[in-house]
């Protein structure tokens, strides 16, 4: 029987394009390749994806495998995951990276018990164990509060990694690989669900994930028309307006805003915090931003002491000022 | 509809993160003083999820837990909820289970009781975040499932349901019986009322040891893991915060634009 060897990249393409993660994944996955002295592969899943290939091998791959059909249109659990537990039996990879996205926090444990294995998901670390050869697995538990290191024994050693927490390489369009066609060979009954619609809940302005200014409110903000104080801030600061879990269970704004553990994980130089405690789960997804400032009416707040800066005060008297202030300075 | 509901007793997540602590020798989280354990959230929202298809279209709903040490007066909210049933996967060998085997020991459990149109879990625990058991016993029972789920529509034996995505939603059809993965986005779950609490006080919950469900001490818990872990620590936040001072709210407000400008954050 062969022998497991080698990392492959489960790479999302979105609109003809590899994916930010799916960079992501190649990145950290080259640099666990080389640690095993061994190949980095990527696969790409869909319908049309075949021309993003070469992209793939100027991120970082060996080898891609493309399976493209057009039953794998849109993600859909029966489908994917059987297209690869094919691809993992031809490739036989040691290791396999997926995204923390929709799609592998669905495909990623289904796959893995289909396959006998474990997985981990949600990793900020990987790395190879220099003794035993295995992969260290480290992931936020307890809603971020800790974190712990996982390691298992059986293959392929499957994990999904947070977005923006692994470095892309740089890309080098001179870089060459093998592109190697696999056939999906799905048969229609074999995918139990149906996609029926797919609805986009777009936001205007800029995109959290992309915003270099992030002006998120949390349940002290009391309503929805207190975000639109936060609105006007994020667009002068030409940024984004996010928001803890308690605004978006209670309707104020769209769940889509949410910044946490089971939101969206955002980057940005600044992340200003305006009534919002600072829970761990928040945390996580607003931790790895560049500078984190608060506004908050407790100065015992987790939020306060997680940031650089805070103002303490009611926010409906501070955040005016402070946007008053800000606008002054901008004109300048 | 018959469905079942996977639900879990853990530490309250939402107890202060100061009060949150780990024992270092034993890798494992000291439960914080005075701040009694919970129904895992997300599966109470699964709970809340069956209890409506339920009040809209009749049927039974069964609780099911894994655990040790679980408290009856939190373990029985499902009951207090509504459910109809509570079994419990009670036993020393069910300590430190892993996805894996939680998942298999819940599936084996899922498959005693026998009649399902519909199995529900949440998301994630709160405790581990691992997001995989509910797949695992779909994919053990050979079930379609569908995760991340926020809205639920039961018509001919089928489930029409939405999907979170990064950037909305899909609506996806599936044919039951089926698995499903419960967000927070599908509603608050309801309070238990006074007669659910008096009612749930009267019901006992069945309790299941591994040999009830036809497996081996050594194929639960912590024999049964398929992961390991070898580490399990807080990462260290800077303590750095600098307060702006103000006469006032206002003031501080603006004095905190002037320091950002000074340090050329803006």
């Amino acid at each position: 029987m062969a022998e497991y060897k080698g990392v492959l990249g489960y790479c999302e393409v979105s609109d003809g394009k590899l994916t930010a993660i799916a960079t992501e994944i190649l990145g950290c996955g080259r640099r666990l390749a080389n640690d095993l002295g061994q190949e980095l592969s990527a696969v790409l899943v869909g319908t049309g994806v075949s021309g993003v290939a070469q992209e793939a091998i100027a991120f970082g791959a060996d080898k891609v495998y493309v399976v493209d059909d057009p039953l794998l249109k849109d993600y859909q659990t029966d489908s994917y995951v059987a297209v690869m537990e094919k691809v993992v039996k031809q490739a036989m990879p040691q290791i396999l990276i997926l995204g923390q996205t929709s799609i592998g926090r669905d495909l990623a444990p289904r796959l893995a018990f289909r396959l006998g294995t474990a997985a981990s998901l949600d990793c900020l670390e990987l790395s190879i164990d220099p003794a035993s050869k295995r992969l260290l697995q480290t992931k936020p538990v307890y809603g971020g509060n800790a974190q712990a290191v996982f390691t298992f024994s059986t293959e392929p050693q499957i994990v999904t990694i947070r977005s923006k927490a692994m470095s892309p390489l740089e890309r080098d369009g001179s870089r060459k690989g093998e592109v190697i066609t696999i056939a999906a060979g799905l048969e229609p009954p074999a995918i139990r669900t149906k996609m029926l619609q797919k609805v986009k809940e777009e936001v205007e302005g800029v995109k959290l994930e992309d915003a270099a200014v992030i002006v998120s409110g949390g349940r002290g903000i009391g309503g929805a028309d207190g975000f639109k104080q936060l609105a006007e801030l994020a667009k002068m600061l030409k940024g984004a307006v996010g928001a803890s879990r308690p605004p978006c269970d209670n309707g104020w704004v769209p769940t889509t805003i949410q910044v946490g553990l089971t939101g969206k994980i955002v980057t940005p130089e600044l992340y200003i915090a305006v009534a919002l405690s600072g829970s761990s789960q928040h945390m996580s997804g607003c931790s790895g931003s560049k500078s984190i400032i608060a506004i908050n009416k407790d100065p015992e707040a987790n939020i306060v002491k997680l940031s650089r800066y805070a103002a303490i005060g009611d926010w409906k008297k501070v955040l005016p000022a402070f946007t008053n202030k800000v606008k002054e300075l901008l004109a300048q | 509809m018959n469905m079942v509901v996977c639900v879990k007793q853990v530490l309250d997540p939402e107890a202060p993160p100061a009060s949150f602590k780990i024992d270092a020798n034993t890798n494992k989280v000291v439960p914080p003083a005075g701040v009694p354990p919970v129904i895992d959230p997300y599966g109470e929202y699964a709970v809340e999820a069956a209890l409506r298809i339920r009040d809209a279209l009749g049927g039974k709903v069964t609780a099911i837990s894994l655990g040790v040490n679980q408290l009856r007066d939190v373990i029985k909210k499902p009951l207090s909820m509504g459910a109809d049933q509570l079994i419990l996967l009670e036993d020393e060998a069910f300590a430190d289970s892993d996805s894996w085997s939680t998942a298999y020991a819940l599936a084996m459990a899922i498959k005693k009781i026998g009649e399902y149109d519909l199995i529900l879990c949440g998301r994630e625990a709160s405790d581990w975040n691992a997001g995989q058991v509910g797949e695992g016993i779909a994919e053990i029972l050979g079930l379609p499932s569908v995760t991340l789920v926020k809205k639920i529509d039961i018509t001919d034996g089928k489930a029409t349901v939405e999907r979170l995505t990064a950037d909305g939603h899909e609506v996806v059809e599936v044919p039951l019986p089926a698995l499903l993965t419960i967000s927070n986005e599908i509603g608050e779950p309801r309070y238990p009322t006074i007669k659910g609490i008096m009612a749930a006080k009267k019901k006992e919950p069945v309790v299941w040891k591994p040999a009830d469900i036809g497996l081996n001490p050594s194929q639960v818990g912590a024999a049964g893991r398929r992961t390991k872990m070898l580490k399990l620590f807080q990462p260290v936040h800077e303590a750095k915060v600098e307060i702006v001072a103000g006469e006032t709210p206002e003031e501080a407000g603006a004095n905190l634009a002037l320091k950002l400008r000074a340090a050329k954050i803006l």
